[in-house]
């Protein structure tokens, strides 16, 4: 059981949230514009590393507020929680 | 039928040979994928000079975690081709392998619990049926009769509404599954090297020449990833990525009983499948984790949740007890089915995307794996998994026959 920190509730039990993958996923600015490679790209590849990744949250049975949080996928220590309107933490800690 | 007492076999199946300088053919992953395609590439294509590099031991990954499961009951003509291609293949292996793998046709039961579980479950038996795979709808009481300690009772919170049975589905010995494998490739002259992790290709422009492993450098024309949910890692290092998302998934055994679990029941719905291997062990299988991981183990709380399933499903199980759980990491695609064919690199080959179902396709995937390695194009088994597929939109969604259950 992972306890994840809601940037606006506090350290909870994972059973009360909900995984939402990559973040930082920007919506196609022109979709109209892309090309069949780049919509592959966009709906089918997410990043898959062994390491940190910046993925989104959802506290579902909390504050039902989504946030974003920098995950290390190989121990599962969560190393930064942030709101989704900030960029991504520089990281000095390790990682891949 | 005896199911406790298992044969013994000999000390060693298999040589451990050097790495040599170089090879016709490098094989990452020393799973059941990997294993098999050596085995065809030997057999069916005459290409021996073949390494089969595994970072750990020999099918210690996903092929010794898994439940073991081997069905084809699967909605699409493609999926139906390669799983009851492997079906057949799983049908003679004994006798082409020459080698004990306790392949238990006991049959699978998938369960269906809500209307649209019944609606989806018959439309696919029907399928199956055009695509000559056994499969029948059973209604309540048939379910009781082909497994009698199922709780049929509707006044459980997902009541047992039907299901699909395929008789000729069963389990396996997944370890004597890989033993066959690669004694078999090992005779014929592949060389099945362990502790050998690869950690960088030699690329010649878009051309791969050979791997860096931790057991020296090795020459090669042609590369083959079988590594399942750790294939994002290789192809990063090869400079290309695969549609895939790694997750854990769990499974667990209980002790041993009595034989009272006479076939296999799966239920996507509640989420878990159920099993009892040969010697008497439970044998269960959970959903994935949400999260990607690499950490192989999971979330305490999915494990209740499977259980809470299961025991209302057999309340007999209520006095079982939870011996082991683990994790293998699973590679999910976004339409539930595989990705095997060429990559960006020439002389590369993947296959992955198998997700939490892979056993069963082990033969049927190192067939047509091997086919695509040697005529450097796929098989017609494989022809509609490439990753071309995400570009296209052709996609092969099996999420219904697939997702969580497999």
């Amino acid at each position: 059981m992972l306890i994840i920190d809601c940037p606006y509730c506090g350290p909870r039990s994972e059973t009360e949230f909900g995984y939402g993958g990559q973040a930082h996923v920007a919506y196609p600015p022109d979709p109209h514009a892309l090309t069949d490679e780049e919509w592959a790209q966009y709906l089918f590849y997410r990043d898959n590393p062994k390491g940190d990744r910046a993925e989104r949250w959802l506290h579902s049975a909390g504050c039902r507020r989504w946030f974003n949080a920098v995950r290390d996928t190989r121990n599962y220590e969560i190393s930064a929680v942030y709101r989704l309107s900030d960029p991504r933490p520089h990281q000095t800690t390790k990682g891949a | 039928m005896n199911q406790r007492q298992l044969p013994e076999h000999p000390d060693f199946l298999w040589p451990n040979p050097e790495p040599k300088a170089s090879y016709d053919v490098v094989i990452i992953g020393g799973g059941g994928h990997g294993l098999a395609t050596a085995y065809y590439l030997a057999k069916n294509h005459g290409i021996t000079n073949v390494a089969v590099l595994e970072k750990g031991w020999l099918a210690g990954g996903n092929m010794a975690r898994n439940t073991t499961i081997i069905r084809s009951n699967y909605l699409w003509d493609e999926s139906s081709a390669m799983y009851e291609f492997s079906l057949k293949r799983w049908e003679g292996m004994e006798e082409e392998l020459g080698y004990d793998v306790f392949f238990s046709q006991r049959g699978v039961l998938n369960l269906a619990h809500t209307l649209q579980d019944v609606r989806d479950s018959v439309r696919r038996v029907e399928a199956n049926r055009l695509n000559g795979v056994d499969a029948e709808w059973v209604d309540p009481r048939q379910v009781k009769e082909l497994c009698p300690i199922i709780n049929i009772g509707d006044d459980i919170r997902y009541p047992v509404m039907g299901g699909t049975y395929q008789p000729r589905a069963g389990i396996a010995k997944h370890d004597w599954v890989a033993w066959a494998y690669a004694r078999r490739a090992s005779e014929l002259g592949v060389d099945l090297i362990q502790n050998c992790e690869v950690t960088g290709f030699v690329m010649d422009g878009d051309r791969v020449t050979g791997v860096q492993t931790t057991r020296g450098r090795i020459a090669t024309g042609k590369v083959a990833l079988a590594v399942a949910g750790h294939t994002s890692a290789l192809t990063e290092l090869a400079g290309f990525q695969v549609p895939i998302q790694s997750h854990p998934l769990q499974a667990l055994v209980s002790e041993l009983h009595e034989i009272i679990h006479p076939t296999v029941v799966m239920s996507n719905h509640v989420h878990v499948y159920v099993s009892q291997a040969h010697k008497g062990e439970l044998v269960m299988g959970a959903g994935v984790d949400s999260y990607t991981g690499y950490d192989q183990r999971g979330s305490f709380h999915v494990i209740e949740h499977q259980m809470s399933a299961a025991v209302e499903l057999f309340p007999a199980f209520s006095r079982a007890h939870l011996l082991r759980t683990w994790g293998g990491i699973v590679d999910v695609t976004m339409d539930a089915s595989p990705i095997m064919g060429l990559t960006p690199v020439d002389g590369m080959y993947v296959n992955c995307g198998w997700g939490t179902g892979g056993f069963k396709a082990v033969p049927g995937a190192g067939w047509s794996y091997a086919h695509t390695i040697a005529h450097d194009e796929p098989h017609a088994l494989n022809a509609g998994y490439g990753l071309e597929r995400f570009v296209t939109g052709a996609l092969i969604d099996e999420h219904g026959a697939a997702a969580v259950a497999h």
